[in-house]
């Protein structure tokens, strides 16, 4: 049986604003919520998801050379993560994965912060609270609950924020996810769940996932949903702006799957030749959300040399910070190891702490005697 | 001072945070307008609201992921798990999120969740009602573990775990919820700490330590004890993560043995950090082995048998008695 079909079939059914070949099409309803995305707005969309990709091949690059222990790519995903990121308020809260750096991005991190993981040198890289954005989460599922429960909050509170938490096709299999679906549903929470079907859970195919299309899953949870082209920039900023506006107007939970394409592999660990068709990438190369981009801005008149030179520009010194960032980023220190496990004193762990200092110090002073024995043989 | 029950103590306590701390919520299975299944939470959802006490779907997992997401939003919630045995869908919440949140974000990010779990046997119930979960949750860094022991404790304790910005897990012993005792209610959350272990019954002869159900019987058993002229010095633990060691130490450095008792299984469990930790601070002190009075490595079984399971008053007698190098069940022989 072809595990991968019905999942990832229908794409006559998608949201869609901006064809592959770059043209723009209307889209009923949607159409109204990028009625403001004139000329400039659309530059900007291009040069986030060029600096993003950017982002991506220098992490990719510093991994490789060792810099990084690990990178998980976010390679076609930029219209998902910009299009949608770029529709949240800052009030709003991001509950996400670990491959959405480039709604981190979107958040206003500070680059370097990214790489802080997977360079070894902390295990999250931000303060949530600076940029409304929870730090990566790595167990699969696990944020669609949090997200669900500051939403929550936000309902106790009478505020008109949104929660909104990213997680991809694998996920929702998980358990967590579809508990968050029946939260969201029973509180008629503020939260978005947008699901990136990007075909793959590393080696498995979202047809392993899933015999329907994911997003008909929730309507059976009593959650309204949207199927969007996730390499149409224009589609996802408007299904995302158009859930945003429901959940602060008092309209509950959406979900949104946006279909889109790993290009990349799932980490930098990964070797995707093992297990998919190279006809398939090939396909999906066709659909590339910056492409399509450029094609239109290109057919406006607004892809000018100087436009382009500029957003190249911009990309190379975003590369080069990253890359200044990520080598003279500060290495922790040895006793930092037992820092924050709790936010007030722990007798037990106080304890393996002093004796550990002590043991740490014991090099110390053995140098010193060395040092102290080879200046007396001097003599 | 006003006499109460456990269950009402703790129902008092949950009551005054809330109404210290608009930001106090509780959330769990039934706890609204049933009360709870053991009505700990009665009276509440009608006091403070539905937007305070949260009867949730039945998905624990989903209970403690809200409760993390609610924190991030400046909460302080108050998780009730029906029942010990239904605590493990939400065990990955719990271990991978409430206990790491604060250090995977270097402080940023507190968890300030009280999860309430009546545990322990003793009640005649079917499976997944009777279990003692807690040592999997002190082998996990990041979370504070307590036991209540009697009235007073409980209505202090449950204000204590909320008040922390550390994730606490508050056993409360289910078999004990209709006793009555003493609670002094003006008392000072500041004039003591959950985590002291608290001697309960001065001796000098075999220090007796152990935590929530079993107290009563341990002191029940010091008394019958000093009847047979051994003088048994009694801990109740109150916290389980840390655990209070300074205290156990000071009554073994007078007694020279230490038995413990607890409901749990006994490999790998408390009993075993216990006799470790007490062995390596204090051997020159010791004149017998540590000696352990626990359930047994067996899932719990059915109720017409727990009673061979739980640890009683006769059990640990015994304990005593080999701990004294007197005769005992095990005399001649070397286990």
């Amino acid at each position: 049986m072809p595990l991968n079909v019905t999942a990832s079939a229908g794409e006559d059914t998608l949201i869609q604003l901006l064809t592959p070949s770059g043209v723009r099409r209307t889209s009923g309803d949607y159409d109204r919520w990028v009625a403001d995305v004139d000329g400039p707005a659309l530059q900007a969309l291009y040069e986030d998801m060029v600096v993003v990709r950017r982002i991506d091949a220098e992490a990719t690059a510093l991994q490789r050379q060792g810099e990084l222990a690990l990178w998980p790519p976010l390679l076609g995903q930029e219209a998902a993560q910009i299009g949608s990121g770029r529709a949240l308020r800052e009030d709003d809260f991001v509950f996400s994965s670990y491959r959405e750096n480039a709604v981190a991005y979107c958040r206003g991190v500070d680059f370097t912060d990214i790489l802080r993981v997977w360079r070894g040198n902390a295990s999250s890289g931000w303060d949530p609270f600076a940029i409304n954005m929870a730090t990566p989460q790595v167990i699969i599922g696990a944020q669609t609950l949090h997200a669900t429960g500051y939403a929550m909050g936000i309902q106790n509170d009478g505020a008109d924020s949104v929660a909104v938490t990213y997680f991809g096709d694998g996920a929702t299999s998980q358990g967590d996810v579809n508990e968050a679906l029946v939260f969201a549903a029973s509180y008629q929470a503020p939260v978005i769940f947008f699901c990136q079907n990007n075909h793959w859970a590393i080696s498995e195919p979202v047809g392993l996932q899933a015999h329907v299309p994911i997003a008909n899953r929730a309507p059976g949870f009593g959650i309204p949903s949207v199927r969007v082209d996730g390499n149409d920039v224009l589609a996802c900023l408007a299904v995302t702006r158009a859930a945003l506006d429901r959940a602060r107007t008092g309209g509950g939970p959406s979900f949104i799957e946006a279909v889109t394409y790993r290009m990349g592999p799932h980490t930098t660990a990964d070797d995707p030749t093992k297990y998919r068709d190279a006809n398939e990438l090939e396909d999906w190369a066709a659909k590339d959300p910056i492409s399509r981009l450029s094609v239109l801005l290109d057919s406006l008149g607004l892809l000018t040399t100087e436009f382009t030179e500029s957003v190249a520009a911009t990309a190379n010194d975003v590369a080069a910070k990253l890359r200044a960032g990520c080598i003279e980023m500060r290495e922790p220190e040895p006793m930092d190891v037992f820092k924050h496990v709790y936010s007030s004193p722990n007798s037990w762990l106080d304890r393996q702490q002093e004796n550990y200092g002590r043991y740490l110090a014991s090099f110390d002073s053995q140098s010193q005697d060395a040092s102290g024995s080879a200046t007396e043989g001097s003599h | 001072m006003s006499t109460m029950t456990f269950g009402r103590a703790i129902n008092a306590g949950m009551r005054r945070a809330m109404e210290n701390d608009p930001k106090v919520i509780l959330m769990g299975e039934d706890i609204g307008k049933l009360g709870g299944v053991f009505r700990i939470t009665e009276g509440l959802q009608k006091d403070f609201g539905e937007h305070r006490v949260l009867d949730t779907p039945l998905a624990e997992s989903a209970i403690m992921g809200t409760a993390v997401g609610m924190a991030y939003r400046g909460y302080r919630p108050v998780v009730e798990i029906q029942f010990d045995g239904f605590i493990y869908p939400a065990f990955d919440q719990i271990v991978c999120q409430v206990a790491k949140l604060h250090y995977r974000t270097q402080g940023a990010v507190k968890m300030p969740i009280t999860i309430r779990v009546p545990f322990g046997g003793g009640i005649g119930s079917p499976e997944h009602h009777s279990e003692s979960p807690e040592a999997y949750f002190t082998h996990t860094s990041g979370l504070r573990v307590v036991s209540v022991s009697n009235p007073q404790d409980a209505y202090t304790m449950i204000q204590q775990a909320i008040a922390s910005d550390d994730p606490v897990l508050y056993f409360e012993p289910k078999r004990r919820y209709h006793v009555k005792g003493e609670v002094d209610e003006s008392i000072e959350l500041s004039a003591s700490s959950m985590e002291d272990a608290h001697v309960v019954t001065e001796g000098n002869e075999v220090t007796l330590v152990t935590y929530g159900p079993l107290v009563p019987t341990a002191r029940d058993a010091a008394i019958a004890a000093s009847d047979d002229g051994i003088s048994v010095e009694v801990i109740d633990l109150r916290s389980l993560a840390p655990i209070d060691f300074a205290t156990i130490e000071a009554s073994v450095r007078k007694t020279g043995r230490l038995v413990i008792t607890h409901e749990a299984a006994q490999s790998g469990g408390l009993g075993a950090e216990i006799a470790a930790s007490i062995t390596e601070r204090c051997f020159n002190y010791l004149e017998h082995a540590p000696v352990r009075v626990t359930g047994f490595d067996i899932p719990y079984p059915y109720s017409k048998l727990e009673f061979h399971h739980l640890p009683d008053l006769d059990r640990i007698l015994d304990g005593v008695d080999r701990v004294m190098g007197r005769t005992n069940s095990l005399s001649g022989l070397e286990r």
